[in-house]
């Protein structure tokens, strides 16, 4: 299913995600939050941004406790941990935000 | 309560046997793997043109290198002791899938073609042709399978329905007709090293920051080496354990396990996976690639043992067919066993005396333990028969105060799978999942409100992964399922020993 983002048509695989994760822009995220009846705030935004640097560094999503870790080390002891995670992002954050930040789904048995 | 656009099973005070629902699971398919999930693994990449002869083919060639496969197309008498044996049949009501109705999807295309009286009187012996809707139904049905052989254990011939579904997945494959998710993630063992695409660097930096985290919290420099050269031990491990919660918890326990008995060991970025999808769709082939890498990792970085974490179906293919799939492994200590699990050497361990464990640091939990099905019923543990069910508990037992088993028919070797096995752990089956999930979690709930049970314990990530995401469709918290050695880490006392 394509999407729309500031008028150009977008591919996105059959789970949803950006079929070419170079064409990203931060409207793809609002777009599919759209979708997802979830207003992103700034706090999802932070989440986002990390997500893309670790990305670029590593070509791969951050594991769970790297991104806890650096949530924690940024705003605070209490929201370092999966839970506040989950609370931005219902669907967990390895699948619901990377598919936000046009990262690649993460695989395997996670 | 998780959302669900399927109707959750209701957890009953007793295990029901359902009234059948004809195709009620009809629709539950898994994506087809592309072109480029499936030529990694040298399968054509979409349905071939001549498909069915092929399809016919390949089925011949598999019944005559698997014996087994033969026997248990021609023995089955129907006798349904196995229909009710299965968690997806328990769970969805679909008559599909009760294990003899699975394999006669199988038994029926094999006797149109493989036997007399299918190939003369089809009608008198329920052979049909292989048509588009037969293969239809087997995708649809052979992925509604987890390869738990929980149905073997009943089976009054042993006919083992986990074979038969590797088996009719192999024939797909071969004529194109192969899973994504399976297939797409072998593919990355093969490209990057693991099942989650974890290249090096970011395996080193995830390595590293626990090694931080461990020091912050103990005050003790624990290590999590990489590619270290000349250590005793490789740690092959399932990916998951670097990447998911609560599965990174019991990696860290494994470090401090080897740090407080001073055996030095290493990770491979090479063969940074226990995990063998290749066993899943029943390709020899690809599980033999898959496997020859450890032995590569083990002999480039000259280490004495292997040892596995904790990985179910890693452990199976480990336990079962390494030695015939990569040995001989004669470059190995022969004093230990070739592999080892992380258990086996904690429990030993614990048995020697060169742990300390300080219980009361899980004393706000009550814990359960469930076998998972790949080391309960395909493998074995430690020198006595039934240690695979004995030593987990053993080392949970020695790590908490407060341990309760679930009911005698759900534990051991008639354990009930977790319903994400073989290689269902994935979204797009995320229904059959959830319904398959439902005899584990009334066994959990009845420990839960009789004893108090507050965490379930696992060896095996895909478990861990699969009740994580499945416990909050049926009201628990999901992060009830812990990691063995996450219990081993928050008891085990390091430094000197007093």
């Amino acid at each position: 299913m394509p999407i729309e983002v500031n008028g150009k048509t977008l591919e996105t695989d059959e789970e949803g995600y950006l079929s070419d994760l170079n064409q990203w822009e931060p409207g793809v995220a609002d777009v599919m939050s759209k979708e997802d009846d979830l207003v992103l705030t700034d706090e999802h935004w932070d989440i986002i941004n990390f997500l893309r640097e670790y990305y670029e560094e590593y070509q791969i999503a951050p594991a769970v406790r790297v991104l806890t870790k650096a949530v924690g080390k940024k705003m605070g002891k209490d929201k370092g941990n999966s839970k506040y995670l989950y609370s931005l992002f219902p669907y967990g954050p390895a699948k619901q935000a990377c598919r936000y930040a046009g990262l690649p789904k993460p695989t395997g048995c996670v | 309560m998780a959302k669900a656009d399927f109707e959750v099973p209701e957890l009953k005070e007793y295990p029901e046997i359902p009234s059948i629902t004809p195709g009620v699971m009809a629709h539950s398919r898994p994506f087809i793997a592309k072109p480029e999930h499936q030529e990694p693994l040298h399968f054509p990449g979409e349905l071939v043109d001549n498909w069915q002869e092929k399809a016919i083919a390949k089925m011949g060639e598999l019944q005559g290198k698997y014996r087994s496969l033969q026997v248990y197309l021609d023995s089955c008498v129907k006798c349904g002791a196995c229909t009710d044996k299965c968690h997806y049949f328990l769970g969805t009501k679909d008559p599909k899938n009760m294990p003899v109705a699975r394999q006669d999807l199988y038994r029926k295309v094999y006797r149109r073609y493989f036997t007399f009286a299918g190939k003369y009187f089809p009608k008198l012996v329920g052979a049909v042709d292989l048509t588009k809707e037969v293969l239809d139904d087997w995708y649809s049905y052979f992925h509604q399978c987890s390869q738990c052989r929980r149905c073997s254990v009943f089976c009054p011939y042993g006919i083992d329905t986990a074979e038969i579904s590797m088996a009719a997945r192999e024939v797909m494959d071969s004529i194109g007709v192969g899973q994504k998710y399976c297939n797409e993630i072998i593919g990355k063992v093969f490209r990057i090293g693991n099942n989650l695409g974890l290249p090096e660097p970011a395996l080193a930096d995830t390595l590293e920051g626990l090694e931080e985290d461990v020091e912050d919290e103990t005050g003790v420099k624990v290590r999590y080496p990489l590619d270290e050269e000349g250590a005793e031990v490789l740690l092959i491990t399932p990916s998951a354990d670097f990447f998911a919660e609560p599965h990174v918890d019991g990696l860290i326990g494994y470090g401090k396990v080897f740090h407080q008995a001073g055996i030095s060991w290493t990770l491979s970025s090479a063969a940074s996976e226990a995990a063998n999808f290749g066993m899943f769709i029943g390709s020899y082939e690809n599980m033999r690639r898959v496997s020859l890498r450890i032995r590569e990792a083990a002999l480039d970085l000259g280490v004495k043992r292997i040892v596995f974490g904790e990985c179910g179906h890693a452990w199976r293919v480990a336990y079962s067919f390494l030695n015939t799939l990569a040995g001989p492994f004669d470059f190995l200590d022969p004093r230990y066993p070739v592999p080892q699990h992380i258990c086996e050497v904690t429990h030993d361990l614990i048995q020697r005396g060169a742990l300390t464990l300080d219980k009361s640091a899980n004393d706000d939990m009550v814990l359960t333990y469930h076998d998972s099905c790949n080391v309960a019923r395909a493998s074995r543990m430690g020198n006595k028969p039934g240690g695979q069910f004995s030593i987990p508990r053993d080392i949970i037992k020695a790590s908490c105060n407060h341990f309760v088993d679930m009911a005698p028919d759900t534990i051991h070797d008639s354990t009930f799978c977790c319903g994400g096995g073989g290689g269902l752990l994935t979204d797009d089956l995320m229904e059959i999942r959830v319904k398959g999930a439902m005899p584990r979690m009334q066994a959990l709930k009845q420990v839960v409100e009789e004893n108090g049970v507050t965490h379930m314990a696992a060896i095996c990530a895909i478990c861990k992964s699969q009740f994580t995401k499945v416990l909050p469709y049926y009201g628990f918290s999901m992060d009830k399922i812990v990691s063995v050695h996450q219990l081993v880490s928050n008891a085990i006392v390091l430094g000197d020993k007093e």
